[in-house]
């Protein structure tokens, strides 16, 4: 099944940051990589650099990567100081060796933030944001208590819009990208999926106060307008998203203060 | 010699469920929070499990590989999925789902199951609605739906070309609600490198934290297998480059039987096969058979021409002439097979002549481009990523590669292996989808089963366990089993080897394609069985895995996977040797009809094939579950 090609084949330098463990120092790395064929994907690359190292009896380099096609988030190399490299809406695995020409030297780093500490190489531990999630970024549904899928009309304008922020794929290159280390494109994403829907209305301002209070205890910064999040982001997420997650924040915050009098009420039957 | 019982209800083919859902035993409320239940993995089928195990009252453990459930791979499943609403009014219904399912799958599935699937089907899509699932919708607000092969009615919901990744941030959500309420541990980053059965019951697995290395231990009343087919065994797949065997392989060692390996679904629209640095083959969603034309040049000496050189008279639009009635939708395994004839004949087109044209010309003449950009935009964006081609104004080149396993672990119709306890669901079961899956039909299972399957049957098994008296981990099977994991990856490490797992891996994934792909014969497979023993035992005499047991140690993880494929692609060989008839995925050319289809041996081999380990090095036993028509006469399968 391997084809033979006609490509011209070229040598690139892989400068790749080393750490052995969370708390062990890291260094820059050199690898020289020949015979690269254009077609290849950059993991692919990696991949063929790790065989070399193992044979030679090193250690190859650990990087995260699954599903490489884009979708699972898994994937998270900053590459010459760009969270998932030179593309744009592409995840580190779409990123393809005939971005590059031969003789670069291309740099190749983990997602740096706080809130995303190294494990080893290029790996970070991304679970700050499972906990966000696990915060707020849900609708309360019990399995077999739904109405019929179509007692609930969503008009079409608001299921795109809604679909446009779900398709955040939750790999943190937004976080990366900015100079706080804010979650709040991730974090926006998800509050306003679930708040352009009408069957996310009931816990809208609970979600938001909740999500946010949770984002900024696990150590993310906050907002400052440069937009960088929506420049690196694979699914060129939008930073608009950020203003509804701003304007849903203020009104549920407001909202917070009225409180019905008693939550207590109905107890006592039977 | 296992003990097969299918424990399908007796009655009405329609009135299965619903009765059996009645008589099954309950697990009183205060009862259910004293019960343990271990999930592993956390694609659609798991999340959903554990999620609702969870709202139940159950205690649930999850462990997944991945940094986060939301990374498994039922996020990369792009087109939909199939539910029998009729919202279409196209003349859908129940008994109509079940029985293209079932044709579908070349009658090689249980119907009961089947008719189970295509029954809660309706449920599925009101749950993920329900969820905030941003399913595409009509200009009125509702629900929109396409055609996927194998069906002549619109029912496949979709979310643009990101239905999986939408049900699974669903089931994701819902997952994560239950673990902020404190219903799930949720264990990311955890391997399961074995199972404990205890008294002939599944109570506990071996754990491995891939982060920190540390083996660990734990016990359940019941144990829940979700974790995914096995399709890595052919190296390049559709599959996640994760995604593998190892939990369903080893508790198949366990004594849980095997069914229906041979069954292997290659998928018709891949993007092709580039070069031998290749780690992935990606998909091009079966949605775009909906308004793609599939064509290859009549004469051999066009194959290498431009294709916008080769006039309309002069191309074969070969599955619209061979299948007039469903054309460019037919099914998977038929579309594949068609695919590969038309390269053996020379027609096969691009630079290694693998290949035929998926063509949107007339799409775009039809529909206008920004219409096709607003359907397929995401996937043309994929091509072009890997490509670097403009599929607007040139066609797409497309060829099949492996892409779902029909084949699992057996499972009875409460999805309880023939280990008590041990429950396995999804893609990692055998039980729904015969010997060819359809389109659009594996979230549908992978929902079923976690939603609305396990929930009921779950609780059967549980009311017979006394509650409390799961055991506790310090026990001798416990050691074992891990003293053995521990065994396992110290002589892995220990190796003075001298070659990387990749090379393994790519040895194998060639073997199982040559000979035990598409087409499989009885000398090939032969071939295969001589072969791949030996490829396992050069395997564990020169295979090099760097670094230590204690740390983070990605050839560590990858050479147990690749020790476990090689095993599993000698039984898939096996079974597809013995399995004289072709079906479905399983196409053997000794058994085919003169136009080329699957010639099915009914009397011989309508039954399920379940495998049962006898200890290393002995041939493995098969044990076949008969599969009884009740309701259906199993016919020749025709989709012209």
């Amino acid at each position: 099944m391997v084809a033979p090609t006609a490509k011209k084949l070229f040598s690139v330098t892989l400068r790749v940051w080393r750490q052995a463990g969370p708390a062990a120092p890291g260094k820059f790395v050199d690898y020289p990589a020949k015979d690269v064929n254009p077609d290849m994907s950059f993991l692919e690359l990696l991949d063929v650099v790790n065989d070399g190292l193992t044979l030679k009896g090193e250690e190859p380099v650990a990087f995260a990567h699954d599903c490489r096609e884009g979708i699972c988030g898994t994937c998270s190399c900053t590459i010459n100081g760009k969270p998932h490299g030179p593309g744009q809406g592409i995840a580190t695995c779409q990123l393809y060796m005939r971005s590059f020409q031969e003789g670069d030297t291309i740099v190749v780093e983990p997602f740096r933030a706080q809130a995303f500490p190294i494990q080893k190489d290029l790996i970070t531990d991304r679970s700050a944001f499972d906990k966000i999630q696990q915060a707020g970024g849900f609708i309360s549904v019990r399995t077999g208590a739904a109405p019929d899928a179509n007692s609930i009309p969503v008009p079409k304008e608001d299921a795109d819009l809604a679909m446009d922020a779900a398709a955040c794929i939750g790999c943190g290159a937004c976080v990366a990208a900015c100079k706080n280390a804010s979650a709040m494109l991730f974090v926006a994403a998800k509050v306003s999926h679930l708040g352009l829907m009408p069957q996310g209305q009931p816990e809208r301002d609970k979600r938001v106060l909740a999500m946010v209070q949770t984002m900024d205890e696990a150590g993310f910064g906050n907002c400052t307008n440069q937009y960088e999040c929506s420049a690196v982001c694979p699914k060129l997420i939008s930073h608009d998203f950020i203003a509804r997650l701003n304007r849903d924040y203020v009104a549920a915050l407001l909202k917070s203060r009225f409180k019905a009098v008693s939550n207590t009420a109905g107890g006592g039957a039977g | 010699m296992a003990k097969l019982e299918s424990k399908v209800p007796s009655g009405p083919l329609a009135d299965k469920w619903r009765k059996h859902k009645t008589e099954i035993k309950l697990v009183n409320p205060a009862n259910k929070r004293k019960y343990e239940v271990i999930v592993v993995g956390a694609g659609l089928a798991g999340s959903s499990c554990a999620a609702t195990l969870a709202e139940l009252g159950y205690k649930v453990k999850n462990f997944v590989f991945h940094d986060s459930p939301r990374r498994a791979h039922s996020i990369a499943a792009q087109g939909g999925i199939n539910a029998a609403k009729n919202y279409q009014n196209d003349g859908d219904s129940v008994h109509r789902l079940f029985y293209d399912t079932l044709k579908g799958g070349d009658y090689r599935a249980r119907e009961a199951n089947v008719h189970r699937l295509a029954e809660v089907s309706v449920n599925i899509i009101d749950q993920c609605a329900a969820q905030g699932v941003p399913f595409a919708r009509e200009y009125g607000g509702l629900l929109a739906n396409r055609s996927f092969g194998g069906a002549q009615v619109s029912r496949t919901f979709y979310a643009r070309g990101q239905t999986g990744q939408q049900l699974l941030l669903g089931a994701y959500s819902a997952l994560s609600r239950m673990v902020g309420a404190g219903g799930v541990e949720l264990h990311t980053n955890s391997e399961m490198l074995d199972l404990v059965v205890v008294d002939g019951h599944a109570k506990g697995i071996i754990v491995r934290d891939l982060v920190t290395g540390a083996i660990t231990r734990h016990s359940a009343d019941a144990v829940v297998l979700a974790t995914g087919g096995y399709g890595n065994v052919f190296n390049l797949s559709t599959y996640a480059r994760g995604s593998n065997a190892t939990a369903i392989w080893r508790a198949y060692k366990r004594g849980a039987c095997l069914a229906n390996p041979c069954y292997t679904q290659i998928h018709p629209t891949c993007i092709p096969v580039s070069g031998d640095y290749q780690s992935k083959l990606t998909l091009m969603s079966e949605s775009l058979r909906n308004d793609g034309r599939i064509w290859v040049p009549k004469k051999k000496e066009d194959a290498k021409k431009n294709p916008a050189d080769i006039p309309e008279a002069d191309r074969d639009y070969y599955l619209e002439r061979i299948y007039p009635s469903f054309g460019n939708l037919a099914p998977r395994d038929v579309s594949s097979r068609a695919a590969m004839r038309m390269c053996d004949e020379g027609r096969g087109v691009g630079e290694t002549g693998l290949g035929v044209y998926l063509d949107f010309a007339d799409a775009i003449k039809r529909l206008g481009e920004p219409a096709v950009r607003e359907r397929y935009g995401n996937l043309f964006d994929i091509y072009h990523e890997i490509t670097a081609e403009n599929a607007y104004k040139t066609p797409m080149r497309i060829f099949p590669a492996v892409h779902y396993t029909m084949g699992g672990l057996w499972v009875d119709y409460n999805l309880m292996s023939n280990i008590p306890g041990l429950f396995v669901l999804g893609e990692a079961n055998f039980s729904d989808h015969g010997a060819n899956r359809l389109g659009a039909s594996a979230l549908m299972q992978g929902l079923a089963d976690g939603y609305f399957v396990i929930p009921y049957t779950i609780g059967d098994y549980l009311a017979g366990q006394k509650p409390g008296s799961r055991p506790a981990p310090d026990r001798a099977e416990f050691k074992q089993a891990e003293e053995s994991v521990m065994g396992m990856n110290s002589r892995l490490l220990a190796n003075k080897g001298r070659q990387p797992v990749s090379h393994f891996h790519k040895r194998l994934g060639k073997i199982m394609w040559e000979h035990c792909g598409m087409a499989r014969t009885k000398a090939g497979l032969e071939a295969a069985l001589q072969k791949i023993p030996a490829l396992r035992e050069e395997f564990h005499a020169t295979v090099k895995v760097p670094g230590s047991a204690d740390t983070l140690n990605q050839s560590l993880e990858q050479a147990g996977r690749v020790a476990d494929f090689i095993e599993l692609g000698e039984l898939l060989c096996r079974d597809a040797l013995t399995r004289e008839e072709s079906c479905g995925g399983h196409f053997r050319e000794e058994y085919q009809w003169p136009d080329g289809e699957c010639k099915r041996d009914d009397e011989k081999f309508g039954h399920v094939a379940a495998w049962e380990y006898q200890g290393e090095g002995k041939a493995p036993l098969r044990n076949a579950e008969p599969l009884n028509y009740e309701f259906t006469k199993m016919s020749v399968r025709s989709y012209k």
